[in-house]
């Protein structure tokens, strides 16, 4: 532990005239948990979809496991956003039974067991459209555990969920943590993180402005 | 270097299918839609047997076209509920096996709709094939895979757009002119029989297939980036 | 080469007029359609500046979509190269469809070849798309002209407005392919706007021949007039057609020029205003 697993030079994302990223860069360690905190607009959504591959960068680079190619490292990268990333019609076991062939898994017991870890039951026939907030959001989280990513980008994980739900879901991102799993949380809730973060990393238009070990908030800065 | 995972297209499809299946939100208002174009047309064009006969070709491939219109432009709508499309492209599915799984997808619906409408047609028009008939189902099948291979990709590209549903018909239809042309001479040609070379529909078949491929594998070359295009 | 514009201007001018003096005054009455058939001198030379234009935009397209790919970018090259040395070769060495000289056929290829790689030292990555929107913008003012020239002759020659003639008709799908690449254009909000509009532009010249060979085979089984004649043709109009069409190209490229010239400045506006949103926080969205 202590290798860079993730390494951000001069990002730069522009939309137009917007710049979302203006020359980020960082190295993240492997096997600590990252809480990405700041205001809206502040590019923590942006970098995110960056490291995930989901936006191509307008300059700089992002390299994941020494690979500046993002999709040739995609099996070890899990995502997950506000969006819940899942079809309303059909069932949590079913949702992950088609994400789970995308990776080319084939083995079912692998769906069940992500949907178990998240406290879901696999079982459970419901449409996920039904599902309540926090229910929704466990289950988008069991897809994104689904292929054991080594590295997980989680953006607003914990938005709109009931506090219970919210605190077992950072018990378990600390399980996961603890086996050796990268992850980077970006949430408006840091507390929720307070003594479970390994690192707190402020971004404010674009840049990171600090990175601290535990979380400070704005005015004692 | 991540390989390729099997079977995606096939799963895609089927996950595809089953969802339609039990939502039956496009079939139900494309079946509608279907049969309203037809009766429209009979009013509209209340022809004797032997002049139906001569633009029914037209007619049912105009009619199809609309049709399949309707279906193509819900083929993206579920992935972007929810954005889906991102779990997608992050996983190692490639970008081809979602394009082809969607555009057989499509191909089914819209064999479906045709097979409804077709029969009306018949019993509106009266219509009765002079020519060899089983030349109609090539030229069906192929037809029908030029408008729905392009359409595909026509409506992945108009997700990008302000007036989404507009763009895919504004793109698709000018694209699609030697197909339409294709089919509908086909499909007049077997309709009406007649003897000679200069009246076999093989012409048009042959055009068809050179169509088909021509397309399909420019879909296919740059349907990977028309999906990352943010 | 800002001083040249004016002069090239000015001599767009004296070809054009000297163009219409010719048309109207040199070329001799033609026999059947009589001096409708002027026209001709504006009908067939706006025709082939668009086929030029659209052609230019097709190769720009490309250029724009393998550029950033290593493998398909090479490939291209040797393919372009492959197209002058096969016209070059075939045009003497295979039988050629009755009308067309072994000449014309190698000069196209090698033109088609010259034309890729003169776009490819020139223009940039952003240059190319550029390109891209100032020839579509302006082949479909010119392919509007063939349009509107097509039916006035039509109407006093045959007494009908449109004909489904193979060119007129092939000539209007490029046309509805070209509106709709505008279209794409300008509803596009994304990012990868020209990556769109580039794929769209190869889809629509795959399609071209197919449209041009489709209506062919329908015209041999339902005749149709032809607008524009076929066959040989007079010397003295051949050289007021050629005239026309060289008054054309100079202003087909004087508009093309003063359009990128905007088209790039836009870009450098739009480059400087993101340098602004970059080094300051808060830039508008």
């Amino acid at each position: 532990m202590g290798d860079p697993i993730i390494v951000v030079t001069n990002l730069i994302k522009q939309f137009g005239r917007f710049a979302a990223l203006r020359g980020v860069s960082a190295s993240f360690d492997a096997g600590r948990l990252y809480a990405v905190l700041g205001d809206n607009g502040a590019g923590k959504t942006t970098l995110l979809r960056a490291l995930a591959g989901l936006t191509l960068p307008t300059r700089g680079t992002v390299s994941v496991l020494g690979n500046p190619k993002l999709r040739e490292v995609c099996r070890e990268l899990g995502y997950m956003a506000h969006p819940s990333l899942l079809y309303d019609e059909m069932s949590g076991m079913e949702n992950l039974r088609y994400f789970a062939k995308l990776y080319g898994i084939e083995d079912e017991a692998r769906c069940a067991d992500a949907i178990r870890a998240v406290a879901l039951d696999p079982e459970l026939s419901r449409p996920v459209g039904q599902y309540s907030q926090g229910m929704r959001q466990r289950m988008s989280l069991a897809r994104a555990l689904l292929n054991d990513p080594s590295i997980l980008l989680l953006d607003e994980p914990f938005s709109n969920v009931d506090i219970r739900s919210a605190r077992e879901m950072v018990a378990l991102l600390a399980k996961m943590r603890n086996a050796g799993k990268t992850i980077f949380v970006v949430t408006h809730q840091a507390l929720l993180l307070d003594g479970v973060a390994d690192e707190f990393v402020w971004m404010e238009a674009g840049v990171i402005v600090a990175r601290t070990a535990h979380f400070e908030p704005v005015e004692a800065r | 270097m991540s390989t390729v995972p099997p079977g995606v297209t096939r799963a895609t499809l089927i996950k595809d299918l089953r969802l339609e299946w039990r939502s039956k939100d496009a079939i139900n208002s494309m079946l509608f839609f279907a049969l309203l174009v037809v009766v429209v047309f009979s009013f509209s064009f209340d022809p004797d047997a032997e002049e139906s006969r001569q633009i029914a070709g037209g007619l049912v491939w105009v009619a199809f076209l609309f049709a399949s219109v309707v279906a193509l432009n819900q083929t993206w709508a579920r992935e972007l509920r929810n954005a889906v499309m991102d779990a997608y492209r992050v996983s190692p599915a490639p970008a081809n096996s979602l394009f082809l799984a969607k555009a057989v997808g499509n191909f089914i619906f819209v064999c479906i709709l045709e097979a409804l409408m077709t029969p009306l047609f018949i019993i509106f028009y009266k219509l009765r094939a002079l020519g060899p008939a089983w030349q109609l189902i090539p030229v069906a099948l192929l037809g029908t895979w030029a408008l729905v291979v392009n359409g595909t990709f026509f409506a992945a590209m108009s997700l990008r757009t302000r007036s989404r549903e507009i763009m895919l018909p504004l793109l698709l239809f000018p694209i699609s002119i030697p197909a339409i042309l294709a089919m509908v001479n086909a499909t007049t040609v077997i309709l009406l029989g007649g003897e000679g070379p200069d009246t076999s529909a093989k012409f048009w078949i042959v055009l068809l297939g050179a169509y088909d491929v021509v397309f399909t594998t420019g879909c296919l070359l740059l349907f990977e980036t028309v999906l990352n295009a943010e | 080469m800002k001083r040249i514009f004016p002069i090239l201007a000015i001599v767009t001018a004296a070809l054009l007029s000297y163009g219409l003096y010719a048309a109207m005054v040199i070329a001799p009455r033609e026999l059947t359609m009589g001096d409708v058939q002027r026209i001709f001198y504006y009908h067939v030379p706006s025709a082939w500046t668009a086929f030029l234009l659209f052609f230019l935009n097709f190769v720009a397209s490309i250029q724009y979509l393998v550029r950033p790919k290593p493998f398909a970018d090479r490939l291209a090259k040797w393919v372009a190269v492959f197209i002058g040395v096969a016209c070059c070769i075939g045009a003497f060495v295979f039988p050629l469809p009755e009308g067309v000289e072994p000449g014309s056929v190698a000069t196209t290829g090698i033109a088609i070849t010259a034309i890729y790689f003169v776009i490819r030292k020139f223009f940039s990555e952003q240059g190319t798309d550029a390109l891209a929107v100032t020839t579509a913008e302006v082949g479909v003012v010119f392919c509007t002209v063939v349009l509107v020239t097509g039916p006035l002759w039509a109407r006093p020659v045959w007494g009908i407005w449109w004909t489904w003639d193979v060119r007129l008709t092939s000539t209007l799908v490029l046309w509805l392919i070209y509106v709709s690449y505008l279209m794409l254009r300008r509803f596009s909000s994304s990012g990868q706007t020209p990556v769109l509009a580039a794929a769209l532009a190869v889809f629509g010249l795959l399609d071209v021949p197919l449209v041009y060979f489709s209506i062919w085979i329908f015209r041999t089984q339902h005749p149709q007039p032809v607008i524009g004649g076929g066959g040989s043709i007079d010397p003295i109009m051949l050289r007021v057609l050629l005239i026309n069409w060289l008054a054309f190209l100079c202003f087909a490229f004087l508009v093309c020029w003063s359009r990128y010239r905007l088209e790039m400045m836009k870009r450098e506006v739009e480059e400087a205003q993101a340098m602004e949103g970059l080094l300051e926080p808060g830039g508008v969205r």
